[in-house]
């Protein structure tokens, strides 16, 4: 008889997960690799394919670079929430406040030149996204409400709520019925990157959101509250953290940036503000992050990759007719393998025998 | 009923324990424990925390398999059987019966039903309880444990579930009982009554284990004492031949210096309890026109049974907490509750309840840690930016002047055992140089050696004139430190005075409820 005991690790160094997580994308690759063989492609093919569709020219590159950015910041925003256990699963709404918000300042109501009126946009966003967020967490501050159940639901009373003005006050009517809104005007729109590639300013907003983002909580007094408040309210309480006032700044940091994401798409990407803004930024944003150890520079690297994922994925199904949902079964599947990862960052697995009972008599 | 298993004569070995070797990784928990228990005998087995008591116990029930060593139980015969390894069914089966330090009974049923509960068949339609109550009623008779069987087992006090905890194993018919800590929750009144009840089951051919640190008790109840030290036994020997403080040594493995006390030079009030009062949902959380005061350059002890109102005293102390009317004074004026960090800034070293929970973030750094208090303070930060350097050296200097036993400033915290984390504690709250010190429950779980370790420092710190409030559930403890006794019961707080003219009975009366003035007279 087999007995199989866990043992905590003491320690677990930076490189063991970042190998952890390499790992797991790897392993979610080689069981994506069934469903691939059983769609009568050669999985090795099906891959080779998707990496040429997200990485194999400029062009395909600034592709993943767009679909990155707002994975970026919706990733950070869960990043900085989860960190202090605020379990923000609001981002997809958030992300739409922040690009109603931005529609509502930078589509003909302030006229300013481009320096001025893009920070007014961003402004715009980020507030609207903060204070969509701190909803659910003065709710669970004072009430106890459950913020999970609490942030779910807002993103549908948002996105109901954009339904209804792109249907009604803010429709364009120059879009021949569309359900659009009003154009952001021109001096609102994010700089390209480069000539004729669809990469934008946004990507060095969630750059360098992830480098703040990074240097707050490893570096500052907000960000060692924010851990304390996260690893033992009790004990950070004790202390003198203030926890309830922690709590609603990250959730006014985690609500501005998943507004700055919709922000970003808003003026880097569509140029208007319509319901199939976000094919669901917000949620994977927390595969993002989890990916990514809730660390604000491995966000990036994770975003890059879901990104690249998701790409090269339509890339490939273009010339091989293989659904793109393999996407979503390689981001889902990388999830799982680096959470079962973690596990074993945490625990050792130790095998010990039982001995077979034997009767002795005396 | 108790006595059906046991033809076999008084005297004779019940449980056998030998060669017991256990490893968890690099640690040896039980190194080559051998231990016999005859029928009738009180074995007490005492030694520190991480002696490895509990972990041989957990052996015994199967719930750990030992890598080396045999467990042989008798049947009613007398003849030995060799528990099969790992099999908690199987130690249950043989007559092992354990009352665990935290109860294991469901709050919502009456005693006769947490008594009976899981003994009978699933499959039976009717039971006959007075059958059954007829039995457990024949067992109270014989064993002198008492209890109403009716009430609901959340009403009834600590004493009382116990007393459940234990007719439940008697029930079960063990021949082997075995208390962990079984006195940590009694007053001292109820665990004489207890010691009373072991002394008449032992009688009876009841082979009984009994675990525990405290020294004093474990001289007053065991037959036999066998003393646990790093795994290892480090002695054997029968009680009546013992010497307390040889075993007090044994214990520990070198002498443990006498606890040294200078006279106290008392000051003014600097903390005190205006007519407080607090309602909060449970009578743990409770106070009821709380009026003392603590001066500087004493220690004022609060003595009373878990549960009575310390924690709400520890809340408002700490700053997690407000009055519902009274006042609470530091140095003459209204305290700023339920501001911790207020608190800190005028002097306060807290010390809590439950160290590991409340004391420490496990997943942070011993210098961030130590360090958490002071967050604000010049001196670990620059325009809100952490100055690491200064953490770390202040931990450098707590970990060398505290004997904080870890790897480095680095160090996870929750890597630290409970007495080191303590000694974290003390490295955080007293380099300030406090005016006040709540000390609740300080050395809890501590071996003899930081006990030691602790006391000193609370001595020290009264001694330069801070006053101290030290809250315990240990009389020992309270004896040795305290220069006044305050008691608490149902959230009420009298004053015994001065610790020179109290004896433990007194006091212990006051625990349970009796005025100062019966308890004086020794009358209940």
């Amino acid at each position: 008889m087999m007995r199989i005991s866990l043992q905590p690790r003491s320690n677990v160094s930076l490189n063991a997960r970042i190998i952890i997580s390499i790992i797991a994308a790897l392993a979610a690759f080689a069981l994506v690799a069934v469903p691939v063989s059983f769609a009568g492609v050669s999985p090795l093919t099906a891959y080779w394919l998707m990496f040429k569709g997200s990485f194999g020219s400029m062009f395909a590159f600034s592709e993943t670079l767009t679909r990155a950015t707002p994975l970026i910041l919706t990733g950070l925003a869960a990043a900085i929430a989860f960190r202090a256990k605020l379990w923000n699963i609001g981002a997809e709404g958030q992300l739409y406040a922040g690009a109603l918000a931005a529609i509502g300042v930078g589509s003909g109501l302030l006229s300013l030149p481009a320096p001025l009126l893009i920070p007014a946009v961003v402004l715009a966003g980020i507030v609207a996204g903060g204070l969509l967020m701190v909803i659910p967490a003065l709710l669970k501050l004072r009430f106890g409400a459950d913020e999970v159940v609490v942030t779910l639901l807002l993103n549908f009373i948002v996105i109901l709520f954009v339904q209804m003005l792109i249907e009604g006050p803010i429709k364009d009517p120059l879009a021949l019925g569309w359900p659009q809104s009003v154009p952001l005007v021109d001096a609102a729109a994010f700089p390209k990157l480069f000539a004729r590639m669809r990469v934008h300013g946004g990507l060095i907003l969630g750059l360098v959101a992830a480098l703040a983002l990074w240097i707050v909580i490893s570096k500052t007094v907000l960000g060692f509250e924010i851990r304390a408040v996260g690893q033992n309210k009790a004990a950070a309480r004790f202390a003198g953290v203030p926890v309830n006032a922690t709590m609603l700044k990250v959730a006014l940091i985690s609500g501005g940036l998943a507004g700055l994401a919709g922000v970003s798409e808003v003026a880097g990407v569509k140029g208007y503000l319509s319901a199939d803004l976000s094919p669901g930024f917000g949620y994977s944003g927390i595969v993002v992050a989890m990916l990514a150890g809730l660390h604000p520079l491995g966000v990036v690297l994770a975003a890059l990759f879901v990104a690249a994922v998701f790409v090269g994925a339509d890339s490939m199904s273009r010339a091989t007719g293989v659904s793109n949902y393999l996407a979503d079964l390689v981001v889902a599947l990388s999830l799982l393998c680096v959470l079962v990862g973690g596990f074993f960052l945490r625990f050792r697995l130790k095998f010990e025998r039982a001995a077979v009972p034997v009767q002795m008599g005396e | 009923m108790m006595q059906s298993k046991g033809q076999a004569e008084k005297g004779s070995v019940v449980l056998s324990l030998e060669n017991i070797t256990k490893r968890f990784g690099s640690l040896v928990a039980n190194d080559d424990l051998s231990l016999s228990l005859n029928r009738g005998e009180i074995l007490a087995l005492l030694g520190e925390n991480g002696a490895g008591k509990t972990t041989l116990m957990n052996i015994l029930f199967g719930h750990y398999v030992p890598e080396e060593g045999t467990i042989c139980v008798a049947d009613d015969a007398g003849v030995l059987h060799e528990l099969p390894k790992g099999s908690p069914s199987a130690a249950l089966d043989a007559g092992v019966g354990m009352v665990h330090q935290h109860f294991t009974l469901a709050e919502n049923l009456t005693g006769f039903d947490n008594i009976v509960l899981g003994t009978e068949s699933l499959w039976q339609v009717w039971r006959s309880r007075a059958a059954l109550r007829g039995r457990i009623e024949a067992i109270m008779q014989e064993s002198g444990l008492t209890v109403d069987l009716d009430v609901k087992t959340a009403q009834l006090s600590v004493g009382e579930k116990q007393r459940i905890e234990i007719l439940k194993a008697l029930y079960r018919d063990v021949r082997v009982l075995i208390l962990d800590e079984p006195t940590a929750v009694l007053t001292p009144q109820e665990a004489d009554g207890l010691f009373v009840v072991l002394r008449r089951l032992a009688a009876k051919g009841l082979g009984v284990i009994f675990i525990s640190h405290k020294l004093g008790e474990v001289l007053a109840v065991s037959h036999r004492i066998a003393v646990l030290r790093g795994g290892k036994k480090a002695g054997e020997l029968i009680t009546a031949d013992a010497d307390k403080r040889a075993i007090a040594d044994m214990m520990v493995g070198r002498a443990v210096p006498p606890l040294q006390r200078n006279p106290s030079q008392v000051g003014s009030i600097i903390l005190e309890f205006d007519r407080v009062s607090l309602k909060r949902g449970s009578m743990r959380q409770s106070l009821n026109d709380v009026s003392f005061a603590v001066k500087a350059g004493e220690i004022v002890g609060l003595a009373g049974v878990s549960g009575n109102g310390q924690s709400a005293i520890a809340a408002l102390i700490s700053g997690l907490e407000t009055v519902d009317t009274g006042s609470v004074r530091l140095y003459g004026e209204p305290m700023k509750t339920n501001d911790p960090r207020a608190l800190v800034a005028a002097g306060v070293a807290r010390m809590p309840e439950d160290r590991q929970h409340d004391g420490v973030v496990g997943s942070m750094s011993v210098a961030e840690n130590i360090a958490i208090e002071d967050l604000h303070s010049k001196e670990f930060q620059t325009a809100g930016f952490i100055n690491r350097k200064a953490m770390r050296e202040r931990a450098d200097h707590g970990i060398k002047a505290y004997d904080i036993r870890c790897q480095g400033p680095d160090a996870q915290a929750r890597l630290l055992s409970g007495g080191n984390i303590q000694k974290l504690i003390l490295a955080r709250v007293l380099e300030r140089s406090p005016k006040v010190i709540l000390a609740n429950q300080p050395t809890r779980g501590l071996d003899i050696g930081a006990q030691s370790e602790v006391h000193q420092r609370i001595l020290a710190a009264r001694d330069r004139g801070a006053g101290v409030l030290l809250i315990s559930e240990d009389l020992d403890e309270l004896f040795a430190l305290s220069d006044r006794l305050l008691v608490v019961h149902t959230g009420e707080v009298t004053d015994a005075g001065a610790v020179e003219g109290l004896d433990r009975g007194s006091v212990g009366m006051m625990m349970a409820g009796h005025s100062a003035h019966a308890a004086g007279e020794g009358r209940i």
